[in-house]
Order: structure tokens, then C-alpha cells, then sequence
């Protein structure tokens, strides 16, 4: 992979995103075609790119789903990356139960080759995808109900600790493979589909999803997300069942997290619990400080962010190979405490006009200087 | 699971020898949280670097134990360099989310944690460490069933002579009692003339010597590896939100606990569930504060 190649690959991305929340009107719909031709035509041409671009999508994913709580409904989780995992897991269980014994397929000292026919992997895939985002959302009430009692950072904390242990435990899990994880079943045929098709699922998810946030924050339950956001008790005086509000949303978070998951353990290949599946210091990480680096609370930020955040990411790993891992903190210690509003936020403080919002500076300074109740 | 819980009614002394050897280890356990509860309660930082700086100082005392530097003095050494490393992050990071939202200081924290974490596994690669003194073993029944390595003893000891000294230091003097009013309301602190500015900074790299120090005694106990760090975190994190912040005694009780309960744990379940149980630990605890509060309806904030 040439550095050259790296610039080339991924600028066309970063300037379609940054420009596409400005553009109003016809010019939205032109930036949004534009966005897909890419996404749709970018691997095609540059094929040695494709895993890069699916981790991309998976990032964006990722960060659109983390907003749903941590932007839009105030609850900053660290653990989304649990659904993640489980996602995967479930996908890995049912596509190869579909056609063997997973406790013989995971068992170490096997010497059985496994074959899968294209009709047991697309029934298992089909299965697998299904299943995965159902199992997330629907374990996410109960989980919910224990953990929306905590508040701020003891919410983080304890979701935290709900996806550490969950990697824990997979990862002593005799049947679906201990830390020695699952190789997931190949696809028939030829290399290049398999990555393209995987590849082209998970934009599909993108879209997805962002369709389903863009529908989302405009309903009634949007705004009860952001009443709940800025004034928890007064929400629940005003009527608002405020915890079935935070577990319904969190479900939906959890199914498209579930579903990513499912489909990235299907472009890894191959999954084990503490580096891919529950990765709470990688992407669980990543997700947030994408977020915070686009704008929290907006719909385009978390988009924008996690492209701006994964090819600094890359970015890092092309350039300064060695101590990728330390610029990388870095990077998120900077995005952290001297950028937090991100660039959705800062741009919507600094110009708000190009959010097609009105201010009346003279009340907003004088608000500013406390003498009009904010 | 349930032969090891036999073996341990069957012979008695080998559950008090697992329960002595869980108080010596919660001890370096009790010091860590009350590192964590000093910022947390002075600052409202949680500060998720905790175990990082733990490992760090471990890893400075190992450092200089290579060199040839005993590791009681090199305890000292990895005080002092991580109370410059907590400087440091202090005026860069943690300075400027004192402000801000609670979850911004969780997030920075991590952060640090991050760079420090990476850059361990930079310097000394991911292999296990440890510092052996090669002072052998006491045999507590004399009987040879019960070995306790007297480093374990003697970092028990010095976390007891740490913990009066910080308590001395707490209540006489100036510094510990400028803390404590900073503590209890910082607008009247800075009214009456405290630099609370002075008196973070200082919190924060006094927290940054504990865990040097606590560190070093992991280092000599344990094993130490650069991505050990996070279990130390939530372990810390466990016994301020049991004990409570500023109940010391609560601490230093939760600590020795923990310790212990580790112990029988890693013993009945087997090695490999020790951190789950840490983190199942987190979890009952968190989820017990939850009744607590629910019963006066309020959230756990």
C-alpha cells in the first residue's frame, strides 16, 4: 500500500462528507448521490482498499448508533461495543449450526475438515443477520432496566463493565471456542465477491441506519430522547415514561449495532472475543471520540466524524507505523478535552446561519453573561 | 468448581491461607482506591488512569531493579517519577476538563490511560514481568501446607506505613487540611484564601505517587504487564463506589475484602475468571448502590 495510494483512497470521502451537510436543497440530494457512487464504485476501483472501507462503515455505523444515546438522549455509554460482540457471536452460532456441531467445530484438537455448500452458508448468513440484531435488541431491554437507574459516569462505568465481562466470558467459553475464537464459514466463491458483497451489505447498513435516525429524530420520540437529554425529572412530570423511552431506544441502537457486528465478523473471518468481538478498547473506544469529533447530538456529525476519525486512524497506521497506538491516544486525548464540541458543534456556535438557524446575538450574549435565565 | 470448595472444608488451613494472603494483597488494593476516592472526592475526577499509573510504577521499579537499584528504594524512585508524570498529565489534560462534564474527565482519563498503556508496550514489550527479592517463604503452620512469601508481608506492612502517613499528612498538615476544605466546598476554600488550583495539582500528584508506589509493590507481589492496568482501574473504582467517597476505614474494610474474596474465587473457579470476577464484582456492586437508592427514589449519580 503506497502512502500516495492512502491520500487517493480516502480524501474523495472526507471532502463529499465534510461538504454534504452544508449543501441545501437539490444540492443535498446531488451530494448524497454522490456519496453512494462513491461508496458503490470506490472498491471496484481500488479493490486492495475494500477491507479498509468496510471498517469505514462499520465505524460510522457505530458512531450514528452510539449518538441514538450518548448525543441524543444524553446517556454516554462505553459498552455499545457489547452488542457488538454479542452480534457476532450469534451471527458465528447460527451460520455454522446451520450445518455442523459448534462444539465439534470450535474443539481444539480436531482434526475434521468442515465444508460448507453455498446453500447452507447463504441459509446461515440469511439466519445468522436475522437473528443477531433480534437477540441485541431484545436483550437490551432487560439490560436496560438494570442499567438506565445510573446516571453519568456511573452509566459509563457500569456499561463498561458489562462489555468487559462479556469478553471474559466468551472468552472461557468451551463451546463457541475460548479465546481461540471461530473461523467463520467461507464464502463460496471467489475471494474478491466475498469481500465486495460483505462489503457492499455493510454500506447497505450505513444507509440503513442513517435513514432510520434521520426518521427517528424527527418523531415525537426524538424529541422525547432530547426532553430526556436536557431535563430527566421534567421529562417524567411531564408524562414521559422515561425508562421504556431509554430501553425502546437503546434496543434500536442495539439492533443495528447487533447487525453490524454480524456482518464485520463476516469480513474478518474470523473471531475471537477480546480483539475482535468485544474490543472495548479499540472500536468501543473509537465509536465515542468519533462522535465527539463530529458534533454530539446532530445527525451528520457522527458520519462525518468517524471518516474524519478513520483515516486519521489509518492515517497513523500508513505514517508513523510503531507508534501508531500512542498517536492514536494522543489523538483522542486532543479530541477529548480541547475539541469536544466537535466540528458540527463549533460550526453551529461560530455560524449558525449555515444551519439555517436564526440567533438573536444580543440575547444569546446576554444569556452568556447570566442575566437572562439560559 | 465444587471439588475445589471440598479440598477448602476439608482442609481448613488452606482457606485461612488463601484469606491471609487475600489481606496482604488488599491492602496494595486499599491504597490504589484511596488514591482514586482522594481525586474523585477533591477533583470529582474519575480517573481511569488509575491502573495505568499503577503499572507504570511498576514497571519504573522493575526498570531499576535491572540496574541493580533495590526495589524498596526503587519504590521510592517510581513515586517521585509518577508523581512528574501525573505533573504533567495534570497541566495538560486534566486541568482543562475540571470545567466540563463529568463523562469528558471519564473520556480523558481513558485517554491517558491510552498513551500510557501503548507506550509501556512500546518500551518493554508485552511480556509479564515481576521483581523477585528471593526472600523465600514463611510457613504460617509450620507444616509447609501454607507458604506466605515474605514480600508479600512486607508490602502489607509498608502499605500500613503509607496509610498512617497519608492520614497524618491528611489531618495536620497545611496541604491536608488546605485539601480537605477544598474538598468540602472549593467557593469557600478560594474565599478564604486557598490557591485551589495549587491544591488539585498537588491532589492530583500525590494520587499520581500513591499508585507509584502501589506500583512497586505490584510489581514485587504480582506480575505486571502493560495492559494489566484496566482490571486495577475498575478494582479501585469497585471500592470507592462500595465504600463510599472520603469513608476511609470503609476503604481500607472493602480493600481487605476484595483482597480475600479474590482469593477464594481464583481458587474455586480457576485462574482464568479472576477478571470477570473483578468485573462482576463492578457490576453487583453498582447494582446494589441501584436498590439502594431506588428505595428513596433517586438515581445513582
Amino acid at each position: 500500500m503506497s502512502n500516495f495510494g492512502f491520500v487517493i483512497a480516502h480524501l474523495p470521502f472526507l471532502l463529499v462528507a465534510i461538504a454534504t451537510p452544508f449543501a441545501q436543497g437539490k444540492a443535498k440530494w446531488f451530494a448524497y448521490a454522490v456519496m453512494a457512487a462513491l461508496a458503490i464504485g470506490a472498491p471496484l476501483i481500488l479493490p486492495e482498499f475494500t477491507q479498509q472501507y468496510s471498517a469505514m462503515w462499520v465505524l460510522v455505523v457505530l458512531a450514528l448508533t452510539w449518538d441514538m444515546q450518548g448525543g441524543q438522549m444524553g446517556y454516554n455509554s462505553l459498552g455499545n461495543i457489547f452488542f457488538f460482540g454479542l452480534g457476532m457471536y450469534m451471527s458465528a452460532i447460527f451460520q455454522v449450526s446451520v450445518a455442523h456441531d459448534l462444539g465439534e467445530y470450535t474443539y481444539a484438537g480436531g482434526i475434521n475438515v468442515f465444508e460448507f455448500t453455498s446453500v447452507q452458508y447463504f441459509t446461515g448468513l440469511a439466519i445468522g443477520l436475522i437473528a443477531a440484531p433480534v437477540i441485541c435488541a431484545i436483550l437490551a431491554i432487560p439490560l436496560g432496566w438494570v442499567l438506565f437507574g445510573l446516571r453519568g459516569p456511573y452509566f459509563a462505568i457500569g456499561t463498561l463493565g458489562v462489555a468487559i465481562a462479556a469478553g471474559e466470558m466468551f472468552g472461557t467459553w468451551e463451546w463457541i471456542g475460548a479465546g481461540q475464537g471461530i473461523s467463520m464459514p467461507p464464502f463460496p466463491g471467489d475471494p474478491d465477491t466475498a469481500k465486495y458483497t460483505l462489503y457492499m451489505l455493510n454500506f447497505a447498513l450505513v444507509v440503513a441506519t442513517f435513514g432510520v435516525a434521520a426518521w427517528l429524530y424527527s418523531t415525537r420520540f426524538g424529541l422525547a430522547l432530547n426532553a430526556i437529554r436536557d431535563d430527566e425529572q421534567k421529562a417524567e412530570g411531564m408524562g414521559l415514561q422515561t425508562l421504556w423511552i431509554k430501553q425502546v431506544c437503546w434496543a434500536i441502537a442495539a439492533f443495528f449495532v447487533g447487525l453490524c457486528g454480524a456482518i464485520y465478523g463476516n469480513t474478518v473471518g474470523f473471531i475471537e472475543p477480546l480483539e475482535v468481538a468485544f474490543q472495548t478498547i479499540y472500536l468501543g473506544i473509537f465509536m465515542v471520540v468519533a462522535v465527539l469529533l463530529g458534533g454530539k447530538g446532530t445527525l451528520w456529525g457522527p458520519v462525518l466524524g468517524a471518516i474524519l476519525f478513520h483515516v486519521l486512524k489509518e492515517g497513523t497506521w500508513t505514517y508513523i507505523l510503531g507508534w501508531q497506538w500512542v498517536a492514536l491516544g494522543v489523538l483522542i486525548v486532543v479530541i477529548v478535552v480541547y475539541f469536544q464540541d466537535g466540528i458540527m458543534g463549533s460550526l453551529r456556535r461560530s455560524r449558525p446561519e449555515l444551519f439555517g438557524e436564526f440567533v438573536d446575538r444580543k440575547a444569546a450574549e446576554e444569556a452568556a453573561r447570566g442575566e437572562a435565565p439560559a | 468448581m465444587w471439588a475445589n470448595i471440598d479440598i477448602l472444608l476439608q482442609v481448613p488451613k488452606l482457606a485461612a491461607g488463601l484469606f491471609l494472603e487475600g489481606l496482604l494483597i488488599g491492602a496494595v488494593f486499599a491504597l490504589i482506591a484511596y488514591g482514586l476516592a482522594l481525586v474523585w472526592g477533591v477533583m470529582n475526577v474519575k480517573n481511569l488512569a488509575q491502573g495505568p499509573f499503577v503499572i507504570a510504577g511498576g514497571y519504573v521499579c522493575w526498570y531499576l531493579g535491572g540496574l541493580g537499584v533495590h526495589p524498596v528504594i526503587g519504590m521510592f524512585v517510581s513515586a517521585v517519577v509518577m508523581w512528574g508524570l501525573s505533573w504533567v498529565i495534570y497541566q495538560a489534560v486534566v486541568r482543562q476538563v475540571l470545567e466540563m462534564d463529568m463523562f469528558v474527565s471519564l473520556l480523558a482519563t481513558f485517554g491517558c490511560a491510552y498513551v500510557i498503556e501503548q507506550g509501556l508496550s512500546l518500551m518493554f514489550t508485552q511480556d509479564t514481568q515481576t521483581i523477585d527479592l528471593g526472600w523465600g517463604s514463611l510457613d504460617v503452620f509450620g507444616d509447609g501446607l501454607v507458604l506466605l512469601a515474605w514480600q508479600k508481608i512486607m508490602a502489607f506492612f509498608i502499605c500500613c506505613v503509607l496509610a498512617v502517613v497519608l492520614v497524618w499528612f491528611m489531618k495536620k498538615s497545611r496541604m491536608g487540611q488546605a485539601i480537605r476544605a477544598t474538598a468540602q466546598n472549593a467557593r469557600a476554600a478560594r474565599v478564604m484564601g486557598i490557591d485551589t488550583d495549587k491544591v488539585y495539582r498537588f491532589t492530583f500528584c500525590l494520587n499520581g505517587a500513591i499508585c507509584g508506589a502501589a506500583g512497586a509493590l505490584v510489581a514485587m507481589i504480582w506480575v505486571i504487564q502493560p495492559f494489566y492496568g484496566i482490571t486495577y482501574s475498575i478494582r479501585a473504582f469497585v471500592l470507592v463506589v462500595a465504600a463510599g467517597i472520603g469513608n476511609l476505614p470503609g476503604v481500607i474494610a472493602a480493600g481487605l475484602g476484595m483482597g480475600s474474596l479474590e482469593q477464594f474465587g481464583g481458587f474455586i473457579l480457576g485462574a482464568q475468571y479472576q477478571q470477570a470476577l473483578v468485573v462482576g464484582l463492578l457490576l453487583v456492586v453498582l447494582f446494589f448502590r441501584l436498590l439502594q437508592q431506588s428505595r428513596k427514589r433517586q438515581a445513582v449519580a
